[in-house]
């Protein structure tokens, strides 16, 4: 079982979401329509990219955006679970060990310490939003049960990896829960909301885009995000 | 009845129809026959396969229902913070419906679709400033008014612009005639006060052509005069087109794609016919969108750019105050608080945030200009935009969105407001009138012309 998640099954997951992700952003390029958008993307291409830059920038540095620094308690919680969720898995000692023994080669890897705090930083900005989705009004009418699945299917493999690293319970057990729901999530990035992993790059490019083209980008007038 | 006699889907393209829809008082025969409007399902999926690309297919796909829109929107904060006024939730309770659907929605949906689309988004934008996947709800609002259009879902008054538009070219019933009269009547109004003034129409090769919104010759002729004085002190080579002079497209508003390509395809043809090095529209935030920012998409060039520099008329007054063509006498500078309205149109669709500020800095005194708290590109909506001004069913909704304004301009302690926007200008007047806060309201024309050092011999000669 073991052997199945790890080898050919992890492959196949691995395949199906980066490939998948890759197809989504590739299609979303080719789905850009330059006179039903509104955006002449390609004779203006040096005031885009510089647009779709400051765009990106001004959205993925904490308290750039001012969208960012009118909400700074948010602010926090949002970061650190996305800095948390995405460094984890990648830095954690044990994934590294495993990386090592199929491909020889490995990444620094987090010291415990810092792979504990920042896996349990992900539960809590888990939590965090799905509190936040019943208490307020303004996300409550919004907020469906797919949101609080999509939350369930990426939170689970950190409540999973930590139930096995403190070895609570069947340890192998969890180990096994832990791949599977790592592998479903990674499955679903593509197909889902989780898409944003990528789509949220090329959307919000797009739309810098049309900040530095059209909306002032040209005039010499940067847009403060 | 699928569709009415007034209320269907058909375009008004006809002088007898305009006038018949615009004698039904109010709309009530319109909206009456509304009720029994049917939805054309495969026609409204049609468009919606057609039309609806990457960028609205996944705004609507990848939302993730946070909330952080809501606060971001005037009309949600005016209206007790109801989630019903979240844009995510506007957005996706309507277009989102209506995909998720493949178009098969009822009557009853459709009224309610065309009540969001007209009375709680003004496509002011905001929205897309502060959602994290910079999703422009704006944009959305947009695309659905023109499916709703397609299907005869839009308000009276903006059926009736649109078909202004296609009659007359004009948002108002002003003919080519009516225009070179009011341009021939306003030039010898004024050469009496300006000697050696004119209006000059049609002529060739001029450096400016200057275009306007209809309204001015046919409310306020007096704003076409205005322009002229300060193109005559500043010594300017320019000319109005007879036709293709009127820049303003309330067919934009109704989502008439098809009719605003026409009015901006007549200002186009007017450039090429008259080969100015460039043109300028009037003090009117979104007849500069239509014909300078979305008008060159609409009409099909690639380039994204009208076919000569066509520049707003803050950006020809920064540079006349600038390079002194025009002069203030420092001593008839504004000496009270002033703020300006930062005009959704050219300031978050076009960054023109700057040179308002420039002209200020020529006009106002040191230390009396107040600035709006947000401001620039983060201001509010004046609560009238989008064609909100004039729907008369909405007018309730419309005079609760002009609150945000209201503090606003309470906040800054002025009571001066400059409004470098028709739309603008007019949801200010009308706060005063619905509240009676004590202000004041400016175009920069009459403001400038009053402060102008005009040179000796631009002065008539005493008898």
């Amino acid at each position: 079982m073991y052997d199945f998640l790890t080898g050919p099954m992890l492959w196949v997951t691995f395949l199906v979401s980066f490939g998948g992700l890759l197809v989504r952003a590739v299609m979303y390029v080719r789905g850009l329509h330059w006179q039903l958008d509104r955006v002449a993307y390609r004779p203006n291409m040096k005031y885009g990219m510089r647009g779709g830059l400051r765009s990106i920038l001004a959205f993925i540095i904490p308290f750039k955006a001012r969208l960012w620094r009118v909400r700074p308690g948010f602010t926090i919680i949002f970061f650190a679970f996305h800095i948390g969720l995405l460094v984890t898995p990648i830095f954690l000692e044990a994934h590294n060990v495993m990386l090592s023994k199929a491909f020889g080669f490995s990444l620094p890897t987090l010291p415990t310490m810092v792979a504990d705090v920042l896996a349990w930083t992900c539960l809590v900005g888990g939590l965090f939003m799905v509190l936040r989705r019943i208490a307020f009004p303004e996300v409550r009418i919004i907020t469906t049960f797919y949101d609080y699945l999509l939350i369930v299917i990426t939170v689970m493999p950190f409540i999973t990896g930590l139930i096995a690293r403190y070895e609570m319970g069947d340890y192998n057990f969890w180990l096994m829960a832990h791949i599977i729901s790592g592998e479903i999530w990674l499955l679903c990035l593509p197909f889902t909301k989780l898409s944003h992993a990528v789509l949220f790059f090329m959307s919000r490019m797009q739309l810098g885009m049309d900040y530095g083209i059209k909306r002032g980008g040209m005039k010499g007038s940067d847009m403060a995000w | 009845m699928p569709e009415g006699i007034l209320c269907n889907k058909t375009p008004i393209n006809t002088d007898e129809q305009l006038k018949l829809t615009l004698s039904d008082k109010g709309g009530k025969q319109y909206y009456e026959e509304m009720n029994h409007l049917e939805v054309d399902s495969d026609k409204l999926w049609g468009a919606i396969q057609k039309t609806m690309k990457s960028r609205t297919k996944t705004w609507l796909e990848i939302c993730a229902h946070c909330g952080l829109c809501a606060e971001s929107c005037f009309l949600y904060q005016v209206n007790g913070r109801v989630p019903e006024q979240v844009p995510s939730y506007k957005i996706q309770s309507t277009l989102g419906v209506i995909v998720k659907k493949k178009g098969k929605v009822d009557n009853a949906f459709m009224q309610m679709c065309m009540e969001t689309a007209w009375s709680k988004c003004t496509c002011c934008n905001r929205c897309g400033m502060y959602c994290p996947h910079g999703i422009d709800m704006g944009v959305m609002f947009g695309y659905l008014r023109g499916l709703l259009y397609s299907q005869g879902f839009v308000p009276w008054e903006l059926k009736i612009g649109s078909g202004m538009h296609r009659v007359y070219r004009a948002q108002m019933d002003v003919t080519t005639e009516d225009w070179v009269d009011t341009c021939e009547w306003m030039a010898e109004e004024t050469e009496e006060e300006w000697p050696g003034l004119e209006i000059p129409i049609d002529k060739e090769d001029a450096d400016i052509m200057y275009t306007c919104n209809a309204r001015e010759p046919k409310h306020y002729p007096e704003d076409v005069a205005e322009a002229a004085i300060l193109f005559h002190v500043a010594g300017e080579n320019w000319t109005v087109p007879s036709e293709g002079w009127e820049q303003t497209s309330l067919s934009m508003f109704a989502g008439d794609w098809e009719c605003c390509k026409d009015n901006v395809q007549n200002v186009y043809d007017a450039i090429e016919r008259l080969r100015p090095k460039r043109a300028i529209g009037t003090e009117c935030g979104h007849a500069h969108r239509a014909t300078v920012i979305e008008g060159p998409y609409w009409t099909g060039r690639p380039d994204g750019q009208p076919p000569v520099p066509y520049i707003h008329y803050v950006e020809w007054l920064a540079e006349a105050l600038r390079t002194g063509k025009l002069k203030i006498d420092p001593t008839k500078r504004i000496k009270e608080p002033v703020t300006l309205q930062d005009s959704c149109n050219y300031v978050r669709n076009q960054g023109l945030k700057d040179v308002t500020r420039e002209i200020l800095s020529y006009i106002v005194e040191p230390g009396y200009f107040v600035e709006m708290a947000p401001a620039k590109e983060h201001n509010y909506c004046c609560g009238g935009g989008g064609g909100f001004n004039g729907i008369g069913i909405y007018r309730p909704q419309r005079n609760m969105a002009l609150r945000k304004k209201m503090e606003q301009i309470i906040d800054t302690g002025c009571k001066l407001v400059i409004a470098p926007c028709h739309n603008c200008w007019d949801a200010i007047r009308d706060l005063e009138e619905e509240y009676e806060i004590g202000i004041r309201w400016s175009f920069l024309k009459p403001l400038v012309i009053k402060m102008l050092d005009v040179p000796e011999h631009l002065l008539p000669k005493d008898e």
